[in-house]
């Protein structure tokens, strides 16, 4: 907690000292409610993920944002309000709209060895660089035998927003998720985003980062402890959600809070579900996952993206692999649809796992209901 | 001038009398560092920009060097090519002979604190930034004492602590890695400049031109160097490029046309080239120069030019014997001299082939070594996955 208040008071940038004088002493006030209160706050996604990176920034002076919109905008979705008035247009570099050139240069600046944070409008756009995330990034310490290594970190919306359309819309986790030599971490709450994206900064690898545009502006608590300068969260571990002990639950980002909205109607119905919040793609916590269905003996894995190859593939072959003798119902799998996804309101959303496919697919795999396909037979 | 070289000479020949001094005196290198000028092959073409001098300082030192430098690329590539048809090296192997000016010149006009990023022609490179034969041989022969341990190859040769950055088997994707260098030498106010090399081929990459265009905004360091050697792999540069001037591609940026076959005319450039680039930002060099092997060990070279064209290159605008002919030319060593020279480089490459062969594959346990930079104990798999499970280190 004092670090926190030490880290907000001496955090600064180029800014006009007499406005930056105002500017602490208006800090400080608010640091000095903060300290008395020992209630939890309440904090969006956006302002979780702009005080990890104001607070990355002062910590390290290696840290820099680069991307489309970051700086003179504000950041496309806000994410990085003030930071270029805070920390000037060196640390805040805004891009012309050439994804492949800015991230090949973002990854070169971190094999000389700065930190970069490069930012992709959403990560449909990061197509466009995907030579230089997986051979240039993922690759190059693997290559050189740990001589070039390189600490960056790609974040950005990623998965569907509301009605933006097929081209916008893709989730890649699963496919950045397969890339040795990458992490892959996906936040759901802000203490999720706050703590992942200062570990991912952190961390010597390159990290993507799978934000979600429509969980920037949803709140969550967050304690005290979760505040302080020096949080981060563990990349590859996962968490409970929500205890539970009929049936396991995974997801991550969005569907998170999904999986709960349809582990609180199953528990209307009399089953316990346990949901269990990924927070990582790569490295996947494979044991707290099998751990969970060892006592629940049943799975449902949820995501957005796309069904075949998807993360809940992968999920499924772990748990039948390591935990065949524990499963009492054959696994299931909700995710997007095989199509593109359509604009029409009711397209959109028969293309998109819904709460009520969780409480299905779960009550299935309790069999408490009679599959479609069966009936028909 | 020859008087006080034979005086110095004779000086050399008794400290070469004396036993010891006789097995550890190797090779009559000069140490003679009076000022010589030497001019280049042909004038600068310039795009942009005055460009400099023809005329190049340099040393009889700096001469004999170059030409020992370049003997010892050329001899390390033929080697290598052997190598390659007797199967000891595998996949793609991408040989640099006829080019060895451009390595040599360029180091000679830059400091280790310089980066040098390019693509997969790069042996001679990284010899030239410090690397050692062994560590070349042993990496293209995929044995532990390789310099990536042996799990790079060919196309992935690596010394950070020298400035060299690899090494990138992508066409073009080394660009934008190298105006990063810039960005970041820029960033943290090191007052040095990052060379990126690229051939023709890749001089049309449009990833290029997204890197120029960032990096000639915020004026980075960055100096790009087309190794023109005419040829993208099978296509020559008139069928690939509707504009092959590729000092003028920069269009905003300035540009410098240079013989490549002429390792002053190279040093030149690049001296000139990183003043400029610390001053007023990017800058393209074109080294017009030429490779005598096909594109790789699977490319016999001669379906898409003639042997004419290839021995008439060899016998016009080689690099060694350039520099051969301006040693003999200003009386700096015999052709005995010289001719020893490349003997002992023979024999160094021998010695250093046979050491490398010397060298094991790297354990098994190296499959799983530098995934991340810090494993932190994350799992990982082998083929089996039941049978063969790791924990990252």
């Amino acid at each position: 907690m004092l670090g926190f208040l030490r880290h907000r008071a001496t955090a600064g940038g180029s800014a006009v000292p007499l406005l930056q004088g105002a500017l602490q002493k208006v800090r400080t006030a608010s640091l000095s409610l903060k300290s008395y209160s020992s209630a939890a706050k309440d904090m969006n996604v956006r302002e979780a993920l702009n005080a990890a990176l104001d607070e990355e920034m002062a910590a390290d002076p290696r840290v820099f944002l680069m991307g489309e919109e970051v700086g003179e905008y504000q950041g496309a979705y806000k994410v990085s309000k003030g930071l270029l008035q805070k920390y000037g247009p060196e640390r805040v570099v805004d891009t012309p709209i050439t994804e492949a050139g800015f991230t090949g240069i973002g990854i070169g600046a971190a094999f000389y060895g700065l930190k970069p944070v490069v930012e992709f409008m959403t990560f449909n756009f990061a197509m466009q660089a995907m030579d230089q995330l997986i051979n240039s990034a993922a690759k190059t310490n693997y290559m050189s035998a740990g001589n070039i290594p390189a600490s960056i970190v790609f974040r950005g919306p990623n998965g569907a927003a509301a009605g933006v359309g097929a081209q916008h819309s893709q989730c890649y986790a699963s496919w950045y998720g397969s890339i040795p030599g990458l992490k892959v971490v996906a936040p759901y709450s802000s203490e999720d985003a706050r703590g992942l994206l200062k570990a991912a900064i952190r961390d010597p690898a390159p990290v993507i980062f799978l934000e979600n545009e429509l969980l920037y502006g949803e709140n969550f608590p967050v304690s005290a402890e979760v505040l302080d300068s020096s949080f981060s969260l563990p990349i590859g571990k996962a968490k409970i959600e929500r205890e539970g002990k009929d049936v396991t639950i995974t997801s991550f980002s969005k569907m998170v809070g999904f999986a709960l909205k349809a582990s609180e109607i199953l528990a209307k119905e009399g089953i316990s579900a346990e949901v269990i919040n990924l927070r990582s793609i790569r490295p996947l916590d494979r044991h707290k996952i099998n751990e969970s269905v060892q006592k629940t003996n049943r799975l449902v894995t949820v995501e957005e993206g796309f069904p075949q190859n998807g993360v809940g593939a992968e999920i499924c072959t772990s748990v039948v692999e390591e935990s065949f003798g524990y499963l009492d119902a054959p696994v299931e799998r909700i995710a997007g649809a095989d199509v593109s996804l359509p604009y029409a309101a009711n397209l959109e959303r028969m293309a998109l796992p819904q709460v009520e496919d969780i409480v299905r697919a779960a009550k299935r795999a309790c069999y408490r209901s009679i599959p479609m396909a069966a009936a028909a037979n | 001038m020859a008087l006080s070289r034979l005086s110095s000479s004779s000086r050399r020949l008794d400290l070469l009398t004396s036993p010891l001094a006789a097995a550890l005196a190797r090779r009559p290198i000069s140490t003679d560092t009076t000022p010589i000028t030497v001019e280049t092959s042909v004038p600068f073409s310039a795009h942009k920009c005055e460009g400099p001098s023809r005329s190049v300082e340099t040393t009889p030192q700096e001469l004999i060097s170059f030409f020992r430098d370049m003997a010892l690329m050329r001899r390390m590539e033929i080697a290598a090519d052997s190598l390659y048809k007797a199967k000891l090296i595998r996949g793609f192997c991408h040989l640099y002979d006829g080019q060895e000016a451009v390595a040599v010149g360029m180091e000679a006009a830059i400091t280790k604190k310089d980066c040098i990023i390019t693509a997969y022609r790069d042996h001679c490179i990284f010899l030239e930034r410090g690397g050692t034969l062994l560590e070349v041989f042993a990496e293209l022969m995929g044995r532990r004492a390789g310099c990536s341990k042996g799990k790079g190859g060919s196309m992935h040769f690596y010394k950070k602590d020298s400035g060299f950055y690899g090494g990138h088997g992508i066409v073009g994707a080394q660009v934008p890695l190298g105006c990063g260098l810039a960005f970041a030498q820029k960033y943290s106010k090191d007052e040095n400049v990052t060379f990126t090399l690229y051939g023709d081929g890749a001089a049309n990459q449009g990833q290029l031109f997204e890197a120029l265009n960032i990096s000639c905004l915020l004026e980075l360091p960055a100096i790009l160097v087309c190794e023109n050697n005419h040829y993208g792999m099978g296509t020559a540069e008139w069928r690939a490029a509707k504009s092959p001037a590729y000092y003028k591609r920069g269009d905003y940026a300035p540009g410098l046309k240079v013989d490549g076959m002429d390792a002053f005319a190279v040093k030149q450039a690049c001296k000139f080239a990183k003043e400029h680039a610390l001053k007023n930002g990017p800058i393209i060099l074109e080294m017009d120069t030429y490779r005598y092997h096909g594109h790789s060990m699977s490319d016999p070279g001669s379906t898409y030019r003639t042997r004419d064209e290839i021995s008439g290159v060899r016998q016009e605008r080689d690099p060694i014997e350039r520099i051969r002919k301006l040693i003999l030319g200003l009386d700096l060593a015999t052709e005995k001299e010289l001719k020893d020279m490349e003997k002992e480089v023979r024999k160094e490459v021998d010695e250093a082939i046979a050491q490398a062969k010397e060298s094991p594959n790297p354990d098994p346990s190296e499959l799983f070594t530098n995934v991340y930079a810090k494993g932190y104990g994350v799992e990982a798999f082998g083929a089996d996955r039941k049978e063969v499970r790791a924990a990252l280190p």
